[in-house]
C-alpha cells in the first residue's frame, strides 16, 4: 500500500501524484518506471517515473486516464492510497555527455522525459526540449522543462501556443540550424515512429522509450515484447528505451490494439 | 531421514501392523481411485478436478503398503519424505501424525500431493510394480493426510527450536523459496520472502490453475509459515528495489535466490508477435493471478474460440485446459513429437482429453497468419515424423515437408521458459558465475560463486518442477544452516 501525499490536474484527463515509495525513491535512476495497482481486482499499469525525492521518500508519477484503471487512478486523493507499487523497473537511461541532445515528448511523454532532461543536462549537454501537444492546455510541466533545458521549443498541432505543427517540426528545426548528437523522444508510439523516421533521414541516434502493453513488468509474460533489429525483446527487461530507428513502430502499434 | 523421523520403522505400532496382515493379503486389494468432477461441468467453471479420497479409502489404500524393509519410495522423492512412515500412520487411523511426519521434510504437503509427478517418482519405484500391480498411491495418500490436517480445528505445528537471531533472506516466494523459509524457520533464523509480485507464492499462483491447485491451498500452506514466523514482503524485486548490497548491510547473513525461470521462450518464427499469440506465461497469469475473465476484475484476456497451444508440458496442459473453461470451442494441443514423448504427467494428458482437448501430435508451428488488422487467423503446422532418440533420450521430431492450416484466434506458445535475467544481471559486476543459457552456477551445496549467495529452483534448472524446486530448498536450506551455524556470526 502507498500512500498519495499530493495531487495535481495538469488538465482534465492529466494528473500527478506524489506517492509514498521511499526504497523505490532511493533507487529509481531517469529511464525507470513502476507497476501500479488500484484494488484488488485491479491490473498492473506500467507508469514511467517522473520524478522522485529521496528525503522525503516520494516519487512522482504522471497518469493520463484512458482506460477504467487509469481512471481509478486518477480519481484517487491525497491520503489515498494505490494497492501497489513495484519498481524501480527496465533499464535506466544511459546517461553521458554527448554533446547537444534533442529531447522530444508528446502529451505525457514530457513527465518521464524530465528526469532525462536533468540528467542529460547534469551531464554536460546542450539540451534543446521540444514538447508537443494537441493544444495548448495539455502542454505539462513546461516551466520544470525550462528550468533544466537550454531552449524550449513549443508545437502545438492548432497553433493555440508555441508553433503551430508536429513535434517532428520543431525538432527538424534544430537539425537545420545546429549539429545534433543525440535525440531522446517519449511519447505516443505513432509520434516516436515519425521522429525515428525523420531523425534516420539525418542519420541521428535516437532513443525512444517504449510504452506497451505489460502485465508483470519482471519479463516473465512477454506481452510486451517489441521487434528490434529483426529480434523480439521484451521492453520490460530489454528496455524500456530502444535504438528508434530499429524499433518496428509498425507492429509495436499493431500490439498496443490487442485489447481495443 | 528416517532415523530422525517421529516415525521410525521399528516403533512397536508398526510391527503390530505389519503383523496384522500377510502381505498377499494386502497386494489384493485395489487401488483406490481418485474422485473426480465430471469433465462436462468441469470445464464451465474453475473447480478443482480433483475431489480427494475419503477417510476410509485413505485408509484401506494405506493398508496396502507393505512397509518395506528397504523402502524404495523414499528414493524416488527429491525430499526423501519418510513416506511409509506417513502411510502407515494413515492406516491406524492417526491422520494428523501423517501430516506431521509429511512436514518433517515437506514445506508444502498439500501442493505437493497435488502437483507432483509421482507416477515419475515415489510411485515409479514402489514394489507392487514388481508384481505387476498398481503402485501404492501415495499422492492421494499425501493429499489426504495433508487436506485433513489444514481442515481440522488443531493443526500439527512442527516443534520450534530456539530463534538464533541470524537474518536470512529469501528471493522469490515460489516452491524453492518456501521450501527453503520453511526449513530455515524450523532451524532457528529469522526469516524474510521478498516477492516480485503482489501476491505471495510465485508459481503456485500465477501459474498452475485454480482446478489443479486451488489457491486457498497455497494461501493455508503460506499462513502456516507466517504463523511459524517468516516474514514476507510484496512489491519487492531484488536487484532493482533493494540490491544484493543493500541487504547484507541491512544485516542478512545470507541469501537464497530462487527468482524462477522468468523469460517465456518464443519459436522465433512468422507472426509470432500477431494480436492472439501469446506465451503461456502470459495467459496464465491474467487468468490466474489477475483474476481476467471473473467479474469485477479489471485485466483484459482474450477469450478464444478456436485455440491452439504450441507444446506437450504441464503449463500447455494447464493452459489449454484453462482456455476451455475461457469458453473456447476447439482447444488444440500442438506437440512436434507424439503423445509418447510428451512431459506432460499423464494425469494432465488424461483430463485434458476428457474435457475435449484435441490432440495434433507430430505437428510443428512454422508461421502464423494473420487479418488486415494484425489478429492471428491460421497456424501453419508442419507434420512431423519420429526419427532417433536424441540428446533428452526421446525420439526426435524430423519435418516431412508436409502441411496443414488450422485456422485459429488465439494461439499459446508454451515450448519452455528461461532464467529470469534480473537477479543475474544485478550482480553481474559482484562476480556471479552465470551459466551460457542464464542460470545461476550453484555447487552441491546450492551455493553459488558468491559466498552465502545459495539458489535453487528454476533460476538453477532452467525450468524444472514444483517438487526439484522444494528439493533445492532443502539442500540449500541444509548447508546454509550448517555454514552459519558453524561459523557464528559477529554480535
Amino acid at each position: 500500500m502507498n500512500k498519495i501525499v499530493s495531487k495535481e490536474h495538469f488538465s482534465e484527463n492529466v494528473v500527478k501524484l506524489v506517492v509514498e515509495a521511499p526504497l523505490i525513491a532511493a533507487s529509481r535512476r531517469p529511464g525507470h518506471f513502476v507497476i501500479v495497482r488500484c484494488g484488488e481486482k485491479g491490473e498492473r499499469i506500467p507508469l514511467t517515473i517522473a520524478d522522485a525525492d529521496t528525503k522525503n521518500g516520494t516519487i512522482t508519477l504522471v497518469i493520463q486516464a484512458i482506460g477504467p484503471s487509469t481512471k481509478e487512478i486518477c480519481a484517487l486523493e491525497p491520503g489515498q492510497f494505490l494497492t501497489d507499487v513495484v519498481g524501480p523497473l527496465g533499464k535506466a537511461t544511459d546517461i553521458r555527455k554527448y554533446g547537444t541532445v534533442v529531447c522530444c515528448g508528446g502529451g505525457v511523454g514530457v513527465a518521464p522525459l524530465l528526469p532525462i532532461i536533468k540528467a542529460m543536462k547534469e551531464a554536460g549537454n546542450k539540451v534543446v526540449s521540444v514538447l508537443a501537444a494537441r493544444t495548448k492546455d495539455l502542454i505539462i510541466l513546461e516551466p520544470q522543462v525550462r528550468e533544466h533545458s537550454d531552449e524550449v521549443i513549443i508545437m502545438t498541432d492548432d497553433g493555440s501556443y508555441g508553433q503551430k505543427g508536429l513535434v517532428t517540426n520543431g525538432v527538424e528545426e534544430v537539425i537545420n540550424r545546429e549539429p545534433v548528437d543525440l535525440v531522446v523522444t517519449i511519447g505516443p508510439a505513432i509520434m516516436m515512429k515519425f521522429v525515428a523516421l525523420l531523425t534516420k533521414k539525418y542519420n541521428i541516434h535516437t532513443m525512444a522509450s517504449l510504452n506497451t502493453i505489460m502485465v508483470d513488468g519482471t519479463g516473465m509474460c512477454g506481452a510486451c515484447r517489441v521487434t528490434v533489429d529483426g529480434k523480439t525483446k521484451f521492453v520490460c527487461v530489454d528496455g524500456p528505451e530502444f535504438d528508434a530507428h530499429k524499433v518496428d513502430f509498425d507492429e509495436m502499434l499493431m500490439r498496443l490494439r490487442s485489447y481495443n | 531421514m528416517q532415523n530422525t523421523t517421529i516415525a521410525p520403522r521399528d516403533a512397536s505400532w508398526r510391527e503390530e501392523l505389519r503383523k496384522a496382515m500377510t502381505a498377499k493379503e494386502r497386494t489384493q486389494i485395489p487401488r483406490v481411485k481418485m474422485t473426480e468432477l465430471d469433465p462436462a461441468y468441469r470445464i464451465t467453471c474453475n473447480e478443482e478436478v480433483n475431489q480427494g479420497i475419503t477417510a476410509e479409502q485413505a485408509v484401506l489404500e494405506a493398508t496396502r503398503c507393505l512397509d518395506c524393509p528397504q523402502p524404495t519410495c523414499m528414493e524416488g522423492c527429491p525430499v526423501a519424505i519418510n513416506i511409509p512412515g506417513f502411510v502407515k500412520n494413515i492406516q491406524r487411523g492417526d491422520f494428523m501424525m501423517a501430516a506431521a511426519v509429511l512436514k518433517e521434510t515437506s514445506a508444502l504437503p498439500a501442493v505437493c500431493g497435488r502437483v507432483c509427478p509421482q507416477e515419475k517418482q515415489c510411485e515409479s519405484k514402489c514394489i507392487y510394480h514388481k508384481m505387476k500391480k498398481e503402485p501404492v498411491a501415495i499422492g492421494y495418500l499425501e493429499r489426504f493426510a495433508a487436506d485433513y490436517d489444514r481442515m481440522s480445528e488443531k493443526k500439527s505445528a512442527p516443534a520450534m527450536p530456539e530463534r538464533n537471531g541470524i537474518k536470512v533472506a529469501v528471493v522469490g516466494s515460489g516452491p524453492a523459496g518456501l521450501s527453503f523459509a520453511g526449513d530455515m524457520i524450523k532451524k532457528g533464523f529469522d526469516v524474510t520472502v521478498f516477492e516480485a509480485l503482489h501476491q505471495i507464492g510465485g508459481v503456485l499462483k500465477y501459474g498452475i490453475p485454480e482446478f489443479r491447485l486451488p489457491n486457498s491451498i497455497v494461501d493455508a500452506e503460506i499462513d502456516t509459515l507466517r504463523q511459524l514466523g517468516v516474514k514476507f514482503i510484496n512489491d519487492v524485486v531484488i536487484g532493482k528495489t533493494l540490491t544484493y548490497d543493500q541487504l547484507v548491510e541491512q544485516g542478512f547473513k545470507g541469501v537464497f535466490v530462487g527468482s524462477g525461470a522468468g523469460l517465456p521462450r518464443f519459436m522465433g518464427i512468422l507472426g509470432e508477435n500477431l494480436i492472439g499469440v501469446m506465451s503461456s506465461n502470459e495467459y496464465l497469469t491474467r487468468v490466474n493471478l489477475m483474476g481476467a475473465g471473473r467479474p469485477g476484475y479489471a485485466t483484459p484476456v482474450k477469450k478464444g474460440h478456436s485455440v491452439a497451444v504450441i507444446g506437450g508440458g504441464n503449463t500447455a496442459m494447464d493452459s489449454v485446459r484453462t482456455a476451455l473453461r475461457m469458453g473456447a470451442e476447439h482447444a488444440y494441443i500442438i506437440y512436434r513429437r507424439s503423445e509418447a514423448e510428451m512431459p506432460a504427467r499423464i494425469e494432465e494428458v488424461h483430463h485434458a482429453k476428457q474435457e475435449g482437448v484435441e490432440f495434433l501430435t507430430l505437428c510443428n508451428p512454422v508461421e502464423y497468419r494473420g487479418d488486415e488488422k494484425g489478429n492471428v487467423k491460421v497456424a501453419v503446422l508442419e507434420k512431423m515424423v519420429l526419427g532417433e532418440p536424441d540428446a533428452s533420450g526421446r525420439r526426435s521430431p524430423v519435418p516431412t515437408g508436409e502441411f496443414l492450416e488450422l485456422p485459429v484466434d488465439e494461439v499459446i506458445v508454451s515450448v519452455g521458459v528461461s532464467p529470469n535475467p534480473l537477479i543475474p544481471r544485478s550482480l553481474e559486476g559482484e562476480g556471479l558465475k552465470v551459466s551460457r543459457k542464464g542460470t545461476i552456477e550453484v555447487n552441491d551445496d546450492m551455493e553459488s560463486s558468491i559466498p552465502m549467495l545459495f539458489a535453487g529452483g528454476d533460476i538453477v534448472r532452467g525450468g524444472a518442477t514444483v517438487i526439484l524446486a522444494m528439493g533445492d530448498g532443502r539442500n540449500a536450506a541444509q548447508h546454509m544452516a550448517a555454514q552459519l551455524i558453524e561459523q557464528p556470526v559477529e554480535a
